[in-house]
């Protein structure tokens, strides 16, 4: 009596080892020839990786989370009479043909993470919502017909609005008969901001005495590490500095009352972006990469803003190439472009790596001071707060301005104080004269 | 000389899935090359689905004047005289129809702003190619690249094409002359397209199937009413038999193809004027540096591996239509070839479509959208069919669509009424499968079909009926 054993087949170019993310079968189950074994995620993608041939599972080797080697038994397949744990002793590893996995089919962000530490990218795909129980399916893929499987009851239109809002159709509850899901249900449900409708309240009496257990894996796993990567390596100061930004206010409004159909609404970022492009020269410790190994900093001329992300899957660091050679409008475009390509999934390698410098904003979530963490190999990194109205004393009077409190990170190994200081000071002149961005 | 023309898309071949991909990409302003080594139009405009649905109306116009002609005045229409084919002349009227449409592929991509270059491409890199043109080479590069090289014919090795005794589809929709007798080896669609057209020309037929029915793609109750007319009208068909060559033997006129073949372990030897080999055709991945791309293959090996949004594992490389898989058809291969151009210009799409519909051009016309009732109950559906038979529809006896004994099925979830799936055989249904698959799309209930006034008097009532009858309540039906 002997299992097949069936190996992690070769994944991909460069790739030697993945991440076991999810277990698609149990011992026990009977699996058809293509049939989803298991998630497991490289450095590059998330593959899910297909039977085979088929069979009854007996054993799986490797928990969530666990790494496995390519060419490593990854299952192996109950060839009868045997009980699997026996044949778990006998096995005798059969040559096998590997299976090529199935590409998933999310769209991908990067085939290689950069090295980002703050915001590290790594291949996504988490779905954007948890999705419960998905709505009976019309199909799945038939060879006659070739219908591919729509998973929740909708229109074609319904569907198309949902993909392009990022909301998978399963989490939503239909009010059309048989459950089916309308403009109506789509609307409310993204107005809710992707709440599913319909859970129970928790009522605030009850004690609560459960503990969740949550494997820290994928992508989180990755952000986890470089994060750590980053702060151990890194001695850090941190800088905070307040800002006026009452005339920027002002040029900002006018430009948006002003601006072409076509050309984007300014926020304070391209401005900020713009103003960091004009002051690095004359501050170029701050704007490279430190390659401890080597024991050589590297100062770029190109001025490559890193503009941390929030997605659904995670961070990302998308990066506004060469902010040096654009005006504002082309700054705030591509801004717009790389942050939107990350969250939808769409952005390219390029479009992920190469950043010297990296801005993190947290919009109207910016509190007062952060300390943020650089993004590794970078040496600095700028995070902006939200800006308000504050009293402030000018001339000896309370007057009214608009302030915006900035902190800043510096890699204090190659970033002296007094140098970090300055970089902020500098960007502060030309914010607070926002001409000067121009001039 | 060599020139190297960028470009942010490049389409490979001009089917209709790369050439729908191409106005599409061109439209949404991306610089797209589509690279072409025959005409525009792909096979299914040049030497399939058109040219042999213009063979097939032609067919039937003829039968139907030898009715006139033969049955005293069929109708109370008679002719004086039997109706002539002019078979040369047949396919010259095809062949301006063929080029009409390959002309207005033209005409569409320059409208749109693609850049057609007429040539065979080979590839070198995952996003380089040489195409070699009247004028010489030219390189092309790419950012991105969509694969729309579709398939070729099956030959079977024992007896390839000669095209002259021996023919492939592309031979039988070209003849100068109407064979008086031809065997067509393989029955699936293609082979029934054609066999039935020649059937009504005048050809006797005989049909080699190596299964044991034809047409194994319908279920058996669809394909009944065929089986019926091609018994009806004199064609043999051997299920279960299995070719095994070709001889060409005589002299002169009476030079004849001798067909050899295996059925309940005894060869069987027809001698006809023609043989027609439609086997299957095969994903184009051969010859022209697929190899170099970097693509990885499905499980099978045959057909090119895509996710949902057609992309290969290599990014910006991306495959469409009957070189990614099955189904092997035309309106498959524009559907995801206008999703790819979609995705490259950074819009967020994925094929998802509840049903690709199946249609078979014989005689009587076969629909299938979505699930048989078989195939639901295969997936753990509990389902309510119904039947309505043209028969019992006013607007089908006045086009004597009934006399082929069609009928509509509908197969619905029992517990909720969606539709699962819709099929129809009958004289003139394949125009009715709009409807059908704007149903399974749109997710609808045998209700919303039920409520949807149809105009009498037409065809698409006797859907309205089949609905009527899944819900138990048909109005001319008992």
């Amino acid at each position: 009596m002997t299992n097949r054993v069936f190996k992690l087949p070769d994944i991909g170019e460069g790739v030697v080892e993945g991440e076991v993310v999810e277990w698609h079968v149990a011992v026990g189950d009977s699996v058809s020839e293509d049939d989803a074994l298991v998630d497991v995620m490289t450095d590059k993608a998330t593959v899910t990786i297909p039977s085979p041939h088929d069979g009854t599972i007996a054993v799986l080797h490797g928990g969530v989370g666990d790494m496995v080697a390519v060419g490593a038994a990854l299952v192996e397949f109950d060839e009868g009479g045997d009980s699997p744990a026996d044949s778990a002793e006998e096995k005798q590893p059969e040559p096998e043909k590997t299976d090529e996995p199935e590409v998933d089919s999310e769209p991908k962000a990067p085939t290689t993470p950069p090295p980002a530490t703050t915001e590290p990218v790594a291949p996504p795909p988490v779905p954007a919502i948890s999705t419960p129980a998905p709505l009976p399916t019309v199909s799945t893929p038939n060879e006659s017909t070739g219908d591919s499987g729509g998973k929740a009851l909708a229109s074609p239109a319904v569907r198309r609005r949902a993909r392009e809002a990022g909301v998978d159709l399963a989490a939503v509850r239909g009010s059309g008969p048989a459950g089916r899901i309308r403009h109506a249900d789509l609307d409310a449900f993204i107005a809710a901001g992707g709440m599913v409708q319909g859970a129970p309240p928790v009522a605030y009496t009850t004690r609560r005495s459960d503990v969740e257990e949550i494997k820290v894996v994928g992508l989180r796993r990755k952000i986890a590490e470089a994060m750590t990567v980053s702060k151990r390596h890194i001695p850090h100061f941190s800088y905070f500095e307040e800002i006026d930004v009452t005339e920027l206010e002002e040029l900002r409004q006018l430009l948006n009352a002003t601006k072409s159909a076509e050309q984007p609404k300014l926020t304070y970022l391209p401005f900020i972006m713009l103003a960091l492009a004009k002051i690095m020269p004359n501050h170029p410790e701050c704007n490279g990469h430190y390659d401890e190994a080597n024991g050589i900093v590297r100062r770029y001329g190109a001025v490559n803003l890193g503009i941390a992300t929030q997605t659904d899957r995670g961070l990302f660091v998308p990066v506004v190439k060469h902010t040096e050679a654009m005006d504002v409008w082309q700054a705030a475009a591509e801004m717009q472009r790389v942050s939107g390509a990350a969250r939808e999934g769409t952005a390219s390698l390029d479009d992920l790596t190469g950043s010297t410098f990296t801005i993190t904003s947290l919009g109207r979530d910016g509190g007062l001071g952060a300390t943020p963490i650089i993004n590794h190999p970078e040496v600095a990194i700028l995070g902006v707060h939200k800006a308000r109205e504050m009293p402030v004393v000018r001339n000896g009077e309370v007057v009214v301005r608009r302030m915006m409190n900035v902190s800043s990170s510096f890699d204090h190994r190659i970033v002296d104080g007094a140098n970090g200081a300055a970089l902020v000071q500098a960007l502060k002149r030309l914010l607070e004269h926002p001409a000067l961005i121009f001039m | 000389m060599t020139d190297t023309r960028k470009c942010k898309v490049l389409v490979v071949g001009a089917g209709p899935g790369g050439y729908v991909a191409a106005i599409r990409s061109a439209q949404l302003g991306l610089d797209t090359v589509i690279v072409e080594g025959d005409k525009a139009g792909g096979t299914c405009l040049i030497r399939g689905c058109i040219p042999s649905k213009a063979i097939i109306h032609a067919a039937e116009r003829f039968e139907s004047l030898r009715q006139h002609a033969n049955e005293g005045g069929h109708m109370g229409l008679s002719l004086a005289a039997e109706p002539q084919i002019d078979m040369a002349a047949l396919v010259d009227w095809k062949d301006a129809i063929v080029e009409r449409l390959n002309k207005g592929v033209e005409a569409l991509l320059k409208g749109a702003g693609a850049e057609l270059v007429k040539g065979w491409a080979t590839f070198t890199g995952p996003k380089k190619c040489t195409v070699e043109t009247t004028e010489g080479h030219l390189h092309i590069e790419a950012e991105n690249i969509i694969i729309a090289t579709g398939s070729s014919h099956i030959d079977l090795p024992f007896m390839p094409c000669d095209e002259e005794f021996v023919l492939s589809s592309t031979g039988a929709l070209d003849l100068q002359k109407l064979p008086k007798s031809a065997a067509i080896v393989g029955g699936g669609y293609i082979g029934l397209e054609l066999g039935c057209a020649l059937a009504k020309l005048g050809t006797d037929v005989t049909v080699v199937e190596g299964m044991d029915s034809i047409l194994g793609i319908m279920d058996k109750e669809i394909r009944r009413p065929l089986e019926i007319w091609l018994k009806k009208h004199k064609v043999a068909v051997h299920t279960n038999a299995l070719a095994r060559g070709t001889e060409i033997k005589g002299k002169g006129a009476s030079r004849k193809a001798h067909l050899t073949f295996e059925k309940d372990g005894e060869e069987q030897t027809i001698k006809v004027d023609k043989v027609l080999v439609t086997v299957g055709r095969s994903p184009n991945t051969k010859g022209w540096g697929l190899e170099n791309m970097g693509v990885r293959m499905d499980t099978g090996g045959r057909f090119i591996r895509i996710d949902r949004q057609s992309r290969t594992n290599v990014p910006g490389v991306y495959a469409i239509g009957d070189v990614a898989g099955e189904p092997m058809l035309a309106h498959k291969a524009s559907a995801q070839g206008e999703m790819v151009a979609e995705i490259i210009a950074g819009h967020n799409r994925s094929f998802d479509k509840v049903a690709i519909p199946a249609i078979v051009f014989t005689e009587p016309e076969i629909v299938s959208v979505g699930l048989s009732p078989d195939e639901a109950k295969d997936r753990g559906e509990e389902v309510i069919t119904g039947k309505f038979p043209l028969a019992a529809n006013g607007r089908a006896l006045t086009l004597e669509a009934e006399k082929t004994a069609g009928f509509i099925r509908v197969t619905a979830r029992e517990s909720d009424h969606v539709i699962l799936g819709i099929q129809a055989v009958g004289s003139h249904v394949a125009e009715l499968h709009g409807e059908f698959v704007l149903a399974l799309e749109m997710g609808a209930l045998l209700e919303d079909i039920a409520d949807t006034v149809h105009a009498h008097p037409t065809m698409t009532e006797a859907f309205h009926e089949g609905v009527l009858k899944t819900l138990g309540h048909a109005i001319h039906s008992a």
